[in-house]
């Protein structure tokens, strides 16, 4: 069972790949508009249980709630529908499609879910606009700088109103300066659309933009909210 | 912080009297620890004697010191040397933290939840400095960022102490 308020959570997580044991009975939950940092050392299990938490990996044992459903019961279709209409991701490296215009780019998921041209367009537009991108929107991808790219995925993440936001080391290819206004424009968004985001990230000064941080050691995560 | 060369250097821009300079003082340098007013007067009184300030005038009435200070050419020099000359980096050779683990190792107990203890602290403060930094100025930033990057040194050291443990248990065993 999830714990009371949570939006996502993950119960006794286990998955393993051939002989290496990736999660080892890993808890793990988030609340509405809380950003919790998901840290830990290399290899510790941080990016399979980010995986497993947003369906796209199911787990060989264990249970992940998302409001009130049981995320590892649904076939892959529903899985993938839950990923289209609830949840954003951010990866390290913007992942945008490099043919389209940055404003297609983040007009993009909602394309995929049925919403006409102008008014995908019109919302993905003020997504750029939050991001403080909008001057990039018939640019490519190619043409951008790091940060802009990075900026535009936070957009293109934002734009569908997920309720979880999946960033995985959202900054890694960034500088500092960078990375510091993806992280501020990121955690404020969320938190004024009341999206709750998991956060995996190795870098200390990224952390410090969570609410609360989950060590990850050998496959099992340790929540640090009581730590002295 | 040098507070006798920093008061000198606010008074390179103009004369100034003792509370003025306080002020002046505590908004650019002292966030956390503001300036007592006696210690501005036991430093004036230092400078003073020294010959690297004087007096440029005296109010009546007012306050207990209504004293105008004005830098001197001593005072400028004084000033000139010590920004030419670099501070003196501390390398933390005797940290406490060090020390800690070894006796957490050296009694059996856990050295990983100390560890983690300490990360979790540590977070603490660079969310507190984070949120700082977020909402104020540029001065602002920059003290947060010095603050937070130490910080995030240690942090770093907590990281490769934590991913140690095992072979530190083994050293400081035998």
């Amino acid at each position: 069972m999830t714990p009371a308020g949570s939006l996502l959570a993950g119960t006794g997580l286990r998955k393993a790949y051939g002989p290496t044991t990736a999660l080892d009975g890993a808890e793990f939950s988030v609340h509405p508009g809380e950003v919790v940092a998901l840290m830990g050392p290399s290899g510790s299990g941080k990016s399979t249980l980010l995986h497993c938490l947003a369906g796209i990996v199911r787990p060989d044992a264990g249970f992940v709630g998302y409001d009130g459903q049981d995320l590892t019961g649904m076939s892959d279709a529903e899985r993938s529908a839950l990923r289209r209409t609830d949840f954003g991701f951010v990866f390290q490296f913007g992942r945008l499609v490099p043919e389209l215009t940055c404003l297609e780019n983040v007009a993009l998921p909602l394309r995929l879910s049925g919403v006409r041209r102008r008014a995908a367009e019109a919302r993905a537009l003020e997504w750029l606009e939050r991001l403080k991108v909008e001057d990039v929107r018939t640019r490519r991808p190619g043409e951008l700088s790091g940060g802009q790219q990075q900026r535009v995925a936070v957009a293109r993440a934002l734009v569908t109103n997920p309720r979880v936001i999946f960033a995985d080391e959202p900054t890694g290819a960034l500088d500092s300066l960078n990375g510091e206004l993806v992280m501020d424009l990121l955690s404020d968004a969320a938190r004024k659309a009341h999206a709750a985001v998991v956060l995996v990230t190795h870098d200390v000064r990224v952390a410090a933009y969570s609410d609360r941080e989950v060590v990850m050691r050998d496959g099992r995560a340790n929540d640090m909210a009581g730590a002295i | 912080m040098s507070i006798g060369h920093t008061l000198l250097g606010l008074l390179e821009a103009g004369p100034r009297h003792g509370y003025d300079l306080k002020r002046a003082f505590d908004e650019r340098f002292g966030q956390d620890r503001p300036l007592h007013y006696g210690q501005v007067y036991s430093t004036m009184s230092r400078l003073l004697k020294n010959g690297l300030v004087e007096v440029e005038g005296i109010e009546q009435g007012g306050g207990p010191d209504r004293k105008r200070y004005a830098i001197t050419d001593a005072g400028v020099t004084d000033v000139e040397r010590w920004l030419a000359q670099p501070e003196k980096p501390e390398p933390y050779l005797q940290s406490t933290l060090y020390t800690k683990v070894v006796l957490a190792l050296l009694t059996g107990r856990d050295a990983a939840r100390l560890l983690d203890g300490q990360r979790a602290a540590h977070l603490r403060l660079m969310r507190g400095l984070t949120e700082r930094k977020r909402g104020g100025d540029l001065a602002d930033q920059l003290i947060c960022d010095h603050a937070l990057f130490h910080l995030e040194a240690d942090l770093r050291w907590l990281e490769l102490a934590a991913a140690r443990l095992g072979q530190l248990a083994k050293s400081v065993g035998s």
